[in-house]
This record gives structure tokens, sequence and C-alpha cells, in this order.
């Protein structure tokens, strides 16, 4: 399988960038990102507040099946050029991973591709390794759900 | 690199994962990890082999038995790969581009 997502995460640095390649016409690429009711569903959250636009801010919300939040982020719109920059900050409520900087850049490639990249900061490359490694503990965690699951329905 | 890439693999499976945990709690013959799980002996065999080759768990000969135990070491290891972050990113990105190509052909 093709890896279109990079990350590029040097050892010890408190930064990283996420780039990627579309198969989408730049407009639709920054599309998805202006827009709160497709934000929604790629990023699979319910979108509370989006004012793109500089001093504008954004808040996301996910609630499980039971209702209960499960994850809640906010952040403040910098700047948002559209076709070409959004800065934003990004956070993570109720979190240890404090506050992050986030620079979206859209390029063009042809006519029916683009490309965008994330350079995200973060307050340090502690919690920038903190960050990374939560998708890690997150599926050692549904593993150990799915485990319950099991060991239950053995009683 | 190899290697790297067989551990990527060796975490992809959520029964590896499930394995795992279940021996990073304390260690377990192949029998009594095996009675965690509805799966076949011989499957969980395959899994703690893989697991083994990846040097994720180590093997103890304890008198007759055999007991497998988590190489914290490896683990630690896994525990900064970047990986199931890049898949995180992946999936959403995926999503995105199915989504916008959806709403390009509806236009």
């Amino acid at each position: 399988m093709e890896r279109k997502t990079k990350i590029d995460a040097e050892e010890g640095k408190q930064e990283l960038v996420i780039t990627r390649e579309f198969d989408l016409p730049l407009e639709l690429l920054f599309k998805a990102y202006a827009e709160a009711e497709i934000v929604e569903q790629w990023m699979g959250t319910k979108v509370l507040k989006l004012e793109n636009k500089q001093h504008g801010g954004y808040r996301f919300e996910t609630s499980d099946a039971k209702g209960n939040v499960v994850f809640r982020a906010n952040g403040t719109i910098h700047e948002f050029s559209p076709n070409q920059k959004i800065t934003r900050t990004f956070e993570m409520e109720n979190t240890p991973f404090g506050v992050q900087l986030e620079l979206l850049e859209f390029e063009k490639l042809t006519d029916d591709t683009s490309k965008l990249s994330i350079h995200v900061i973060y307050e340090s490359a502690a919690k920038r390794d903190q960050v990374l490694q939560l998708p890690f503990a997150q599926g050692i965690n549904m593993a150990h759900n799915r485990l319950e699951d099991i060991v239950s329905k053995l009683k | 690199m190899n290697l790297r890439r067989d551990v990527f693999q060796a975490i992809a499976d959520p029964t590896r994962r499930a394995i795992l945990l279940l021996v990073a709690a304390h260690s377990m013959t192949a029998g009594a990890i095996a009675s965690n799980f509805d799966t076949a002996r011989p499957t969980v065999s395959k899994h703690l082999q893989i697991l083994t080759e990846c040097e994720l768990l180590k093997q103890q000969q304890n008198g007759r038995e055999i007991h497998y135990h988590i190489n914290a070491k490896k683990m630690k290891e896994i525990a900064d790969f970047i990986e199931p972050f890049r898949e995180m990113w992946d999936d959403r990105f995926n999503k995105l581009e199915t989504i916008m190509k959806k709403y390009q052909s509806k236009k």
C-alpha cells in the first residue's frame, strides 16, 4: 500500500511536519477545512464553533454512544487565507499536552491534485513526544477494552 | 529497518496487542495466554511466535514450563514509534479525500 501521509519528526525537537498529497483540486482541499459540516465528517467530531477568519476561533467536541463527552478541543485562528494558509492554535481540553501552534499550507500541484503541509510546534519536545505516542496508547486501550469484552463474555 | 516494520505489523493486530497487555500484567505460559481468547490454540501460538520474533516477548524456561514475558526495552522503543500517529492522520485524510470527491461529483 502506498503511504501518502508523511510525518517528519526529528528526535529531540518540539515540532513536526505532516505532509499529504491529495487527488483533489486545491479549492476542494481547502473547502474541507473551511466548512464546518465537512470538517465534522472527516474529523469525526462535532463542530460547535468555526469562525474561519483572523481573530476567529473554533471548538470541537466528540461524544461516545452514551452521550459522554470524550474529546474537547479548541483554538484561535490567526490567519485565514483561502487556498493558501491557515495559522491557528490547537488545544485538547483536560489533557496535559498544552497548546500547539499549527501552520497549514495549501499548495496546488496540478489542476486535479494538491498538497497540504502542517507544521506543528509544541510547548516542548517532551509534549510533542507525548502527543505522538497517544494513538499507540489508545490502540493498547482499545485492545484492553476488547479483552475486557471477551473476558466478561466468558464469565 | 526490516525489524522495525515487522514490529509495526506485530502491534497492528488487535489480538496481539491484547496478548501484550495480558503478558504485561505478569508472565504467562502459552496455555494460560490462549485460555483468555476464543481463538484456536494454534492461532494464539502463531501470534506468540510473531511477537517473540519481533522481540516484544521473551521466552523463559521455568522448570518444564516456558513462560512468556514482556521485553520492556522493546516495548518502550515502540511506544516512541510514530506509526500509529501517522496512520491516524492517513485515515483522516483518506476520509477527507473520499468525502470531497463525492462532493465534487455532486456539483
